[in-house]
């Protein structure tokens, strides 16, 4: 076998000790010590999440406070569209959106929800970029911003179709939230940042909470049999279920948000003939591709067998090519289909649905097929 | 008696015949396996070499042939049934026999005690 992993000197989310109580597997990631998965395993994790509900600790994830120095959201709002292709300026009270940080190529530097909290705007950022982030905020924002990160905050996700009811029996004005709405709810009187969001294509919650109460929450959650503990693992398969895009594999700096498929997060006011048109990082290339297309495009791949055909894998137009036309960035066993589903990136012309590929897998050609993203519908509560 | 080596296999002796499979440590560090690519039957595998890949939801893993030798049979349930690994790993979810070229090389397994203190200090 080869090595298996081992845990070193990491930093501790303020559930560390439930994760260890629940027999959680802690593997290293993002410089944390994180659950991987407890006892029941990843498989029944995700099913389990995608029957009835799952708890997440997503502690590690930078929760990052923006404040106009003015005193006014809408200089942050500005000040934020200096770096993000999306409408900030728009986001109404109580909403939150997907956007992008781009740099100067037109590349991702990383991909984040931002939140009108009306006297701020809050920023949640992934594990391994969030120190990079807040350097990159500070460096071009501190002259009309305060950049805050919140350190002492865990951040807790229930997801599933049945998060809203457990949540509901704690504090039932959560019925009343639709997808992408944030607002501030007192749990056992300790108030909390909510927002409907997620990261496994279910509708759910993510909960900005103090992190001395965060484990006193988590246990009154999981009292609710409905709901059970899921670790990172399973984070992951549902995740890639859902289309969704892990930064760093299937999001990087030479990766556009046109070539993401995530041109939804760029709105008409931001592009060629809108109001606040351009004027983000590599807006230029961005622009440019929105009207003329990109080369390559992120697609969702089906293996036709059994194997599970992953992160790095080359992508071939006939079976016996010598040069690849395409790399997968994430693969792997979706539980909910019982059979492996990949993403990666190809040449437009090889982009349409059930074009069949071939990728490479410990040396063997293997056929694929172009596939349509989400591979499990999203059961998002839109209002 | 099992056999053991240092990345976590174990074999079963029966004359000069090594059943071989991952050990109830390994299985439950890789979690649930979703995918067993076994050896072909008459392939002959050199000590160390690539026998086996063994395939979790989050990754896939390279199993060592352990010793040196002919592969004589694989265990055909586990394409259809790869948890089997995680249910039975030294029993019904065993991965491949081998036929020894060198019954020496036996010498340089780990017996049951040396392979325990391995495990114990992770």
């Amino acid at each position: 076998m080869a090595a298996l992993p081992t845990t070193g000197e990491l930093k501790r989310t303020p559930l560390h000790a439930l994760h260890l109580r629940l027999g959680a597997r802690m593997v290293e990631f993002a410089g944390y010590e994180m659950p991987v998965q407890y006892p029941s395993g990843i498989i029944k994790e995700h099913l389990h999440t995608r029957a009835a509900a799952g708890l997440f600790d997503v502690s590690h994830m930078g929760q990052i406070v923006l404040r106009a120095r003015s005193g006014h959201l809408e200089d942050a709002a500005f000040a934020l569209e200096t770096l993000v292709p999306s409408d900030m300026l728009g986001l109404p009270l109580g909403r939150q959106r997907y956007t992008l940080f781009t740099n100067e190529t037109g590349g991702i530097l990383d991909d984040l929800m931002v939140s009108n909290r009306g006297d701020h705007f809050m920023l949640v950022v992934n594990a391994a970029r969030k120190a990079v982030d807040e350097a990159y905020l500070r460096e071009h924002l501190s002259d009309s911003c305060a950049i805050e990160p919140l350190s002492d905050r865990a951040l807790i996700a229930l997801q599933g179709p049945q998060a809203e009811s457990v949540l509901a029996e704690v504090a039932p004005e959560v019925r009343t939230m639709s997808f992408m709405d944030v607002r501030t709810i007192s749990f056992f009187g300790v108030d909390c940042g909510v927002s409907r969001s997620g990261y496994t294509g279910e509708d759910g919650f993510e909960i900005s909470v103090p992190a001395k109460s965060a484990e006193a929450l988590c246990e009154a959650l999981l009292h609710n049999l409905a709901m059970a503990p899921v670790g990172l693992g399973a984070r992951d398969s549902l995740r890639l279920e859902a289309g969704l895009c892990l930064y760093g594999s299937d999001l990087d700096e030479t990766i556009t948000p046109v070539e993401a498929a995530l041109a939804w997060t760029i709105p008409a006011v931001r592009r060629v003939g809108g109001t606040r048109a351009g004027g983000f990082p590599g807006a230029e290339t961005i622009l440019k591709q929105l009207a003329d297309g990109a080369a390559r495009r992120r697609i969702g791949l089906k293996p036709e067998g059994r194997v599970p055909v992953r992160h790095g894998a080359t992508l071939y137009r006939a079976e016996h090519d010598a040069a690849p036309v395409g790399v997968v960035t994430s693969g792997g066993f979706s539980p909910s289909l019982n059979a492996p589903i990949s993403m990666g990136y190809v040449p437009c012309d090889l982009a349409k649905l059930d074009t069949r590929l071939f990728a490479d897998v410990r040396g063997k050609r293997l056929p694929v097929k172009v596939s349509a993203l989400p591979f499990v519908p999203t059961r998002y509560k839109r209002s | 008696m099992l056999k053991y080596t240092n990345d976590h296999e174990w074999l079963r002796m029966d004359g000069d015949v090594a059943t071989i499979g991952i050990t109830p440590f390994a299985q439950e560090k890789l979690g649930d396996l979703v995918f067993v690519e076994l050896p072909g039957v008459g392939m002959k595998l050199s000590k160390g070499t690539v026998a086996a890949t063994v395939e979790s939801v989050k990754a896939a893993s390279d199993v060592y042939a352990p010793v040196s030798g002919d592969v004589l049979a694989v265990n055909e349930k586990l394409t259809g049934e790869p948890g089997l690994v995680n249910a039975d790993p030294t029993g019904d979810g065993w991965l491949f026999k081998m036929k020894l070229a060198d019954v020496a090389e036996l010498d340089t397994l780990l017996d049951e005690r040396a392979y325990s203190a391995l495990t114990t200090s992770h």
